[in-house]
């Protein structure tokens, strides 16, 4: 037997789930220590000008489409579905996570192009998961529909990995 | 007889010019709908398949 070097997969879906905490960081209750709730996250559609990237902190109202029916910040993410870990071999897998339902603005005007939406968690001070980028688009009373990708270890919307 | 929400309201959709387009790549496959009216454009919707997201690569560092 050997040792092998690697990130422990079990320890990146834990990081999804906020199961291990390896600095102090202010939280939001979550009802209980060890039987929490899970956090709302939101999705909110960002212009074809706005500056969305990796260095995005936390949820702003700048750049952020307006229009006939939609409502700042964006709807609820609909999350039924827990993050899943799988190992692939002993030096590598993957953590991930995927809305479970397509995310839907009902009846919206949004006649200046657009073309990301970002997913942040409303519930830990509107603090920022991720940016997703589509073909610019615009919307007349009518209905954008997001449509997630299938929630697998090569596919899924969220994926932290280990090679 | 179907109805389509416009910028005038609900309207029959055999009183108007209907126009659909798609675009697939790696990233997206989106369909979109628009409906027109005497040259005006009073609905259009977009459906976008996402393919997959962005990974985020992790490693734990070696002392060799």
């Amino acid at each position: 037997m050997a040792n092998t070097q690697s990130m422990c997969t079990s320890f990146m879906g834990d990081l999804l789930v906020g199961a291990q905490q390896l600095g102090t960081v202010t939280l939001t209750s979550r009802g209980s220590l060890t039987a929490p709730t899970t956090d709302t996250v939101k999705a909110a559609l960002y212009l074809a000008s706005a500056t969305l990237n990796a260095s995005t902190t936390v949820y702003s109202s700048t750049g952020e489409v307006s229009g006939t029916n939609y409502v700042a910040g964006g709807v609820t993410v609909t999350n039924a579905t827990a993050p899943t870990s799988t190992n692939s071999s002993t030096t590598a897998g993957v953590a991930y996570w995927t809305p479970s339902a397509s995310i839907v603005y009902t009846n919206v005007t949004l006649t200046t192009a657009f073309d990301c939406v970002f997913l942040y968690n409303s519930t830990q001070g509107n603090k920022a998961i991720s940016v997703h980028t589509f073909g610019s688009q615009t919307v007349t009373a009518g209905t954008f529909t997001l449509t997630m990708p299938s929630n697998t270890t090569s596919t899924a919307l969220i994926r932290l990995a280990t090679t | 007889m179907a109805l389509v929400n416009t910028t005038k309201g609900e309207m029959d959709e055999s009183l108007l010019e209907k126009r659909e387009g798609s675009v697939d790549n790696d990233i997206e496959l989106t369909n979109w709908t628009e409906y027109w009216l005497d040259g005006e454009l009073v609905h259009r919707s977009v459906h976008v398949s996402l393919k997959t997201g962005p990974a985020l690569f992790a490693e734990a560092a070696s002392f060799d």
